[in-house]
């Protein structure tokens, strides 16, 4: 089957650049877009590498208290002599100074890496999965009748009613109820957010639906949701990962600005948001505390909303073009 | 149009209820409750808990604690449970107190993201518009609280001025201008940090908006009529960019409550989105429910709104 498909391609029915490849071209002539692109893959790296290093490796560990060594400022090497010698930071520097229990910011702010990427991420993710559960049902079975209303009007009803909550205020809500868990987070998040995604993959699906691939598809007996992920999703998923890109960034936020109240991940663990919160208290006496972590979230949405701006305008040329 | 108007407003009465069994429904089931609130108190006994449990119908079942709720609720007798005060009373102090934040948010908004994406719309590409474009990003991206912070602590450095809470306190007595500018100064950084993300969004949509309007054929055919350039843009590309952002007035109504929870809680503002902070913290159920049903109430009157005026100014849309 797959040789054919590659015979027939080389036989000139494959267009010279592919669909993907030339939005890609677009995309990296935007060179705000392309460098916070590479920024976020440093960044990611950068999660991967401290998750591992705050684990496993003992001079990077952001749970150490040295109560002798408070509020020290970045770049103040470590000469201590109260502090056992196996507590020392890495390189024997305090590279972005200590908090008020004397606890590496360097390493908090590693170990929190992971753990805010990590937030962002799973709360998307969750919430493009139901938007595109939701909004493909309502595509596609929208015509379906269940009693007297028909699964379409049920759906968008329901994002309706979904939309009408304050989101932020329902997510206070329920995450103070709730016992306190990064996870919690990530779910309250998710289930949140997936209106939006609803919405697009509803609108995709609507115009797909009576294309003639899918009237070929459904002539084979293919079973429904065979169709919808296999021949449906992937032809509607750009737009949805467009929104995603800037999802993730409004989840990082979120987080942040629960952990500002306190109702964020809890300590000992590290997130950006926390660190933040904590050095709030001490902005004049450690202003690097509040600072550091403040600037952290600061660059990483922007990179994250210029990407996803970015695909935005390589994904839809008219938005650049008609304009 | 009265039959439109009629139509989306039961539509809306619906929606309303099942909003209202959803939030009860999320709210009464997620765990904790008020009787928990304080389990270290030694004054608490286990009958003093039942007795709470029992005076807040919090034995019942849900629907008929929903029951209560709903009847409470519109006979104006619903009493918070942390102060025994009416809920309703509450929060309509608390709105008047969020309402002119609010107000001055809104004003700041429009009066600064029209200027601005107008400006980079007629300039595009300009040092200007690249700087607007990226400058409204870095906003957007920051966190409100972060930029509080150092807004507070720069403008009290700088111009020694009071910032927090409403009014200084002992000013009581003192002259009107006095006051007035105590007042002010209060105001105004609360304001300007919850239109900072407003002006950063709106005047993206402004942009792109008139853009897409400036090179319409009706432009063309204004400037060769030899109109001026400001009537050009401004009655003829302005009005027509106008239009959507009418809709996107009817939305900004909800920030009262949902938008505000952090600034009011940074600023000691006691506004509508800190008694909910406060209910939430206290597990007040009637508060907390309240207000998601007043600002569900807030959203669907925003979209009513819109639809008609939208209406009104379109003659294209009939119905």
């Amino acid at each position: 089957m797959n040789e054919t498909i590659h015979m027939q391609e080389a036989e000139g029915l494959k267009p010279s650049v592919s669909l993907l490849e030339e939005r890609w071209r677009i995309f990296k002539r935007n060179r705000l877009a392309y460098a916070s692109y590479l920024c976020l893959l440093l960044l990611l790296i950068v999660a991967v590498v401290g998750k591992v290093l705050t684990r496993w490796i003992i001079v990077f560990d952001s749970q150490t208290v040295r109560l002798s060594e408070k509020f020290l400022p970045p770049l103040t090497a470590f000469t201590s002599t109260i502090t056992p010698e196996e507590d020392a930071p890495a390189f024997d520097m305090y590279l972005m100074g200590t908090d008020e229990l004397g606890r590496d910011v360097f390493a908090r702010m590693l170990e929190g890496t992971s753990v805010s990427l990590t937030v962002g991420f799973v709360a998307v993710g969750i919430s493009v999965l139901l938007g595109i559960f939701f909004g493909g049902l309502a595509g596609y079975y929208g015509k379906k009748k269940l009693a007297f209303i028909s699964v379409d009007t049920l759906i968008m009803r329901f994002v309706d009613i979904m939309l009408c909550f304050p989101t932020f205020f329902l997510i206070l809500t329920v995450v103070a109820l709730l016992p306190p868990s990064i996870y919690n987070i990530m779910i309250v998040i998710g289930l949140t957010s997936w209106m939006g995604t609803a919405r697009f993959v509803r609108a995709e699906f609507l115009a797909l639906r009576e294309q003639d691939f899918i009237a070929a598809a459904r002539s084979q007996a293919i079973p429904g949701w065979r169709i919808i992920f296999i021949h449906m999703v992937p032809n509607a998923i750009a737009p949805v990962l467009v929104s995603a890109t800037i999802g993730v960034a409004t989840a990082i936020l979120t987080e942040s600005s629960l952990s500002f109240l306190g109702f964020g991940v809890q300590p000992p663990d590290a997130t950006w948001g926390n660190i933040l919160a904590d050095g709030k208290q001490f902005i004049f006496d450690a202003p690097w505390i509040t600072f550091i972590p403040g600037f952290a979230i600061l660059f990483v949405v922007l990179a994250f909303n210029l990407c996803g701006e970015g695909l935005r305008e390589a994904f839809n040329p008219k938005l650049k073009e008609g304009a | 149009m009265t039959r439109f108007i009629v139509k989306s407003i039961g539509q809306r009465i619906v929606l309303l209820f099942f909003i209202s069994i959803i939030s009860h429904t999320i709210v009464h089931l997620a765990p904790g409750e008020p009787s928990l609130v304080d389990p270290s108190n030694p004054r608490m006994k286990a009958e003093d808990i039942q007795r709470i449990r029992t005076a807040f119908h919090l034995d019942e079942p849900l629907h008929t604690q929903y029951v209560y709720w709903m009847k409470d609720l519109f006979t104006a007798q619903l009493k918070s449970f942390k102060d025994n005060q009416p809920v309703l009373k509450k929060i309509w102090g608390r709105f008047l107190n969020s309402l002119p934040l609010f107000i001055v948010g809104t004003l700041i908004t429009w009066f600064l993201a029209f200027p601005v994406g107008i400006q980079a719309a007629l300039n595009r590409g300009s040092v200007f518009d690249k700087m607007g474009t990226f400058l409204s990003y870095a906003l957007i991206s920051i966190p409100g609280f972060f930029l509080s912070y150092i807004c507070i602590i720069f403008m009290v450095k700088t111009f020694n001025v009071p910032v927090i809470g409403m009014r200084t306190f002992g000013l009581e007595d003192a002259g009107f201008l006095l006051r007035s500018m105590d007042r002010v100064w209060h105001w105004t950084i609360p304001a300007f940090m919850s239109a900072v993300a407003g002006v950063a969004i709106l005047s993206r949509y402004v942009r792109s908006q008139m853009l897409e309007v400036i090179n319409q054929d009706y432009i063309r055919t204004a400037r060769a009529k030899g109109l001026s350039e400001d009537a050009v843009i401004y009655r003829h590309g302005l009005r027509n960019a106008l239009l959507p952002f009418i809709t996107m007035f009817g939305l900004t109504i909800p920030g009262l409550i949902g938008g505000s929870v952090i600034f009011e809680t940074i600023f000691a503002w006691p506004g509508m989105g800190r008694l909910g902070f406060e209910a939430i913290l206290a597990r007040d159920f009637p508060v907390i429910l309240t207000l998601n049903f007043v600002s569900a109430i807030l959203v669907l009157i925003g979209t009513l709104v819109s639809d008609i005026l939208y209406a009104v100014v379109d003659p294209r849309i009939k119905f």
